[in-house]
């Protein structure tokens, strides 16, 4: 399926955004034990993972974040599901406020609509547990069948979905390849009838081969179920594969967001062009590529202004300075100095 | 053709368990010319990481060589006592790990395991390896060098760290450097870094590399040549660029269609059904027949050799036209 | 490199004992010579302690069926007054040193098992409680174990031995006596058990199935009993197998101190502590039976507990 039917699809789906994040920020205190901070004269030291986030998915659209460590792209999609509280900002999902403590039994309903599937294969499902009562959990959390044969059943239909064998329910996870435990994740994700998945990595650890398997399988749930997708990762041709849109973020903060073909064939953040520079050349068309100087920034001490200003070619006195903001810029928005001052 | 560097002849790796014993590494065969980067790729349980260290002498008991023979400059490296192997690793062959963070002894500065080396395999005194650490720290691009040698590991960043191991590796001036996924816990932008530097390196110290990956985009980057290995053979050895762009094998084949591009049109990837055999149950005949889809009877009864396939060579019976004429 | 089974195929799944007997740690057990004889002296211990009432020829407590001149006969021989052979000798009362040393086991073994699973559910709930919920409790946990363990047990033991004592009535402290040292020696041990588990819960809480069952909205306590209590319970056995030589030889220290079980209802301690009186005016059997079967039973469970501790080490394998 080409990327031009996918963003058909997109046009026609329901009006109104799917998920919301309004200017989402999450700073963790990273300072030593009060009692040796004391000691050494030291002060607090806070790590801001992310900055002021924004960004709105629709719905049954795949949103990509893209970044490399430090990025905070995992930090986003924990404060997206609920596992880590905001220090600022929201996620609305169907306008309804993760964070709000007034809408307690509406946010437990919501729960049940969002699901995460999680990068490590090995780590993310209980290695005591059966399979069958690993993927049967959200059913019986949220209380939708509790009738044993009822369950059985719907864990049976899950499994044959992720085309795996119904069988295999009574298994261990350690008899399985990190393959087919992506799917078993996969399976006990989609067991609560979720419209809104969080991808944290899914492929990162798998094989190349059985990455194939797993994101062809993804994209055919989503057809067939309708599935919303926000999708992290820091492999830009995976990502090209699977997202109708994607933010690239740097040091906590989104640089660029921009449809998926305008991100690959028109990048326009130093920061993006050089992440697409970066990535190895296997159609060997022997492009010449000098690769950008540097590493990301330790992200306790940021860089002044505009956090990408060390490494950037294009850097001026207003980039040490002043953060940039994503502004619009085409079909894109991107935040960077240069671009606005149109000087790239 | 000059008398290669490194020469690998039917090299077995045998871990025997209660459950019997398991060839993890069966009949590989390849050679590495003086100067030239061989790619060794195949997914986890290929068996590359074990060939690697194999060679070097560093394969973790109950694991052992079981057969074949290694040869450094025509002299085999494989069965000398460890006293011996201990003075070819890092003084002839220099080894770089995945993970850069464990490879460095946290205790100790980086200037003090840099001059350690040094002057265990030349006899420099004090003054004169420190010069040469320097040296070798200008070279593999650490900032400040003169400042840094005194600074430890934890001190550095992740790129940072995989190039005082690369200096580490050169220390000795060795004539091989086996990485064994020397970029895999690197970001992207640091990776094109490292491998720029591999390159480099290689070229100006006339070092040949032993470069184990399963990114086979680091690999058409970085390699002169490659063999693609799974299951513990290798299915095609050959030329990078006629590997990757006009692959022989039906696996290889597979392989490149399932790799995500940043240029080929977003269709379905391809898939290989099925998954790589357990070291318990390997197919008889060509291990990759149950996921071929070009399998004919004569693939499920007898192993191939690798056979001369265009500019490559490939295990593939698809390649023998007696073969095929009796399937 | 792993070695791992076969993927998700048309094989049956096993029952848990032909899984347990195949596995890794049951081929451990059937080739370690060591590992088999420990347990199998243990489990006859432990059957020879519980129907102890079958299998002697008197119950020595009860002092209706003791006859005073057989007192003090050598082992092997028949007794002065009643005609009975006693096997292993008769002490200054006439008591059977075998059915006393069956009884005295009994005791011995009762009160190490409770004491063992004191401590065990003290530790490991505060261990888990520690590790997963963290910050202040964590702190006040941990330096509160830190503490304890840098007392020897035995004085913790005497110490909580001592308070009770004050707070008990002098009328109840004999029947009270076994649940006193069940305390007592509980409490001096169970903050290894919280150390262990808190780590490993440190360890599992950071997993994603942790964070997968959070997403789901599990509160804290369903999370922390249902999902990392299976995954840091493994630990908690070999800890658990080598405290109970431990605890039986506290016991046996307390018993032997006098500040233990009383010779109406002697344990081993008690029955070493009456039997040194003898040891040199020549009737050696009072002391060294007994003595003999504090060693055994001691070093049984603990080579059983080492074995178990190396078989579950995986990095060992």
């Amino acid at each position: 399926m080409s990327v031009a039917i996918t963003q058909a699809r997109n046009d026609v789906a329901g009006a109104g955004a799917l998920v919301k994040a309004d200017h989402l920020t999450c700073v963790f205190d990273v300072s030593r034990p009060w009692l040796e901070r004391t000691l050494a004269g030291a002060s607090k030291q806070v790590l801001t993972a992310v900055a002021d986030l924004s960004f709105e998915i629709a719905r049954r659209e795949t949103f990509a974040l893209v970044g490399e460590s430090g990025s905070g792209k995992s930090t986003v999609a924990r404060m997206v599901v609920g596992l880590i509280e905001p220090t600022a900002g929201a996620v609305t999902i169907d306008g309804i406020s993760m964070s709000d403590p007034r809408l307690g039994a509406a946010r437990e309903k919501l729960r049940r609509r969002i699901q995460m599937i999680f990068q490590d294969p090995f780590a993310s499902l209980n290695p005591r547990w059966r399979v069958d009562r690993i993927i049967a959990e959200p059913i019986r959390a949220f209380g939708i069948a509790s009738d044993h044969a009822v369950v059985g059943a719907r864990v049976g239909d899950l499994l044959k979905l992720v085309r795996l064998d119904p069988a295999d329910g009574r298994k261990y996870p350690h008899e399985f390849s990190g393959g087919q435990r992506q799917r078993i994740a996969i399976a006990r994700a989609l067991s609560a009838d979720p419209e809104f998945i969080v991808c944290d990595e899914p492929t990162s650890a798998l094989d190349v081969s059985v990455q194939a398997q797993i994101l062809n399988l993804m994209r055919d749930l989503q057809d067939r179920l309708g599935l919303t997708y926000l999708f992290i990762s820091h492999n830009l041709a995976v990502v090209r594969h699977m997202a109708t849109r994607i933010g690239v973020m740097y040091l906590g903060r989104l640089v660029e967001v921009a449809p998926a073909r305008n991100i690959f064939d028109t990048p326009r953040h130093p920061y993006t062009r050089m992440l697409l520079d970066a990535v190895p050349d296997l159609e060997m068309a022997g492009r010449q590529r000098k690769p950008v100087d540097g590493e990301i920034p330790n992200p306790i001490a940021p860089p002044s202004g505009c956090a990408f200003h060390p490494r950037c070619p294009f850097a001026n006195e207003r980039c040490r300075s002043e953060l940039p903001q994503l502004a619009p810029s085409g079909p894109a928005a991107v935040a960077c100095h240069a671009v606005e001052e149109g000087r790239i | 053709m000059t008398e290669p560097l490194l020469s690998v002849q039917n090299l077995r790796v045998e871990f025997p368990t209660r459950r019997g014993i398991l060839t993890a590494v069966d009949d590989v065969s390849f050679d590495i010319q003086p100067g030239e980067v061989l790619g060794v790729v195949g997914e986890s349980g290929a068996g590359k990481s074990l060939t690697g260290a194999a060679i070097i002498g560093l394969l973790d008991p109950p694991g052992r060589i079981a057969g074949g023979e290694v040869r450094l400059k025509g002299e085999r490296i494989d069965n000398l006592p460890p006293d011996a192997l201990r003075r070819i690793r890092g003084r002839r062959i220099g080894m770089v790990f995945q993970d850069p963070l464990t490879s460095l002894n946290p205790l100790f500065r980086i200037g003090e395991q840099l001059i350690e080396t040094i002057q265990l395999h030349s006899g420099m005194n004090a003054a004169q390896a420190r010069d040469r650490a320097v040296s070798l720290l200008v070279d593999v691009g650490i900032p400040a060098a003169e400042r840094r040698i005194g600074a430890y590991p934890h001190q550095f960043s992740g790129g940072m760290r995989q190039r005082v191991v690369l200096a580490l590796a050169l220390a000795a001036n060795p004539e091989l450097i086996i990485a064994d996924e020397p970029t895999t816990a690197l970001d992207v932008s640091v990776q094109a870094q490292i491998i720029a530097l591999m390159k480099r390196l290689c070229r100006e110290h006339h070092v040949a590399i032993m470069l184990i990956t399963h990114d086979m985009g680091v690999i058409a980057e970085t390699a002169d040549r490659v063999a693609v290995m799974y299951a513990g053979r290798i299915a095609e050895i050959g030329p990078v660029r006629d590997v990757i762009k006009h692959a022989q094998h039906p696996y290889t084949q597979g392989l490149m269609g399932s790799i995500p591009t940043l240029t080929a049109d977003a269709e379905r990837l391809t898939q290989i059904p099925g998954s790589m055999p357990r070291l318990t149950a390997i197919p008889a005949g060509c291990a990759f027949n149950p996921r071929c889809p070009h399998v004919f009877h004569h693939c499920r009864v007898v192993r191939p050799e690798l056979l001369p396939a265009e500019r490559s060579l490939a295990a593939c019976w698809l390649h023998d036209a007696k073969a095929r004429v009796s399937a | 490199m792993s070695i791992a089974s076969q993927p998700g195929n048309a094989e049956a799944p096993k029952g848990l004992l032909a899984r347990a007997w195949d596995s890794d740690v049951g081929y451990s057990f059937r080739t370690s010579p060591v590992a088999i004889a420990a347990a199998v002296v243990t489990i006859v211990i432990i059957l020879a302690t519980t129907f102890a009432g079958f299998i002697t020829p008197q119950n020595p407590f009860d002092a209706a069926t003791l006859n005073l001149m057989d007192g003090f006969t050598p082992p092997g021989e028949a007794g002065a007054g009643s005609g009975m052979k006693f096997s292993l000798g008769a002490d200054s009362q006439g008591r059977d040193m075998y059915s006393a040393i069956l009884y005295g086991s009994r005791v011995s073994l009762l009160i190490g098992t409770a004491s063992v699973i004191f401590s065990l559910l003290l530790g490991v709930t505060l261990g888990l409680v520690a590790g997963y919920i963290g910050g202040q409790i964590e702190a006040l946990i941990m330096r509160i174990a830190d503490i304890q363990l840098s007392f020897p047990a035995i004085l913790v033991a005497l110490l909580v031995f001592g308070i009770a004592r004050g707070l008990i009535h002098p009328s109840l402290h004999e029947q009270m006596t076994f649940i006193v040292m069940t305390v007592a020696i509980g409490l001096s041990n169970w903050a290894q058990y919280a150390r262990t588990v808190r780590a490993s819960t440190l360890v599992e809480k950071r997993k994603e199935y942790v964070d997968a069952a959070r997403v789901i909205g599990l509160r804290a306590f369903p999370v922390m009993i249902k999902h990392v209590l299976p995954n840091v319970a493994g630990p908690v056995l070999v800890i658990a197998t080598i405290n109970l030589a431990l605890a039986v030889l506290e016991e046996a220290t307390l018993s032997f101190l006098g500040v233990g079980m009383p010779p109406t209802q002697p344990s081993l301690g008690t029955l070493i502590r009456v039997g040194q009186q003898f040891l040199f005016s020549g009737e050696w059997w009072i002391l060294l039976f007994p003595s003999a079967a504090l060693v055994i039973i001691a070093l049984s469970i603990n080579l059983f507990g080492d074995w178990l501790r190396d078989a579950l080490n995986p990095r060992l394998r």
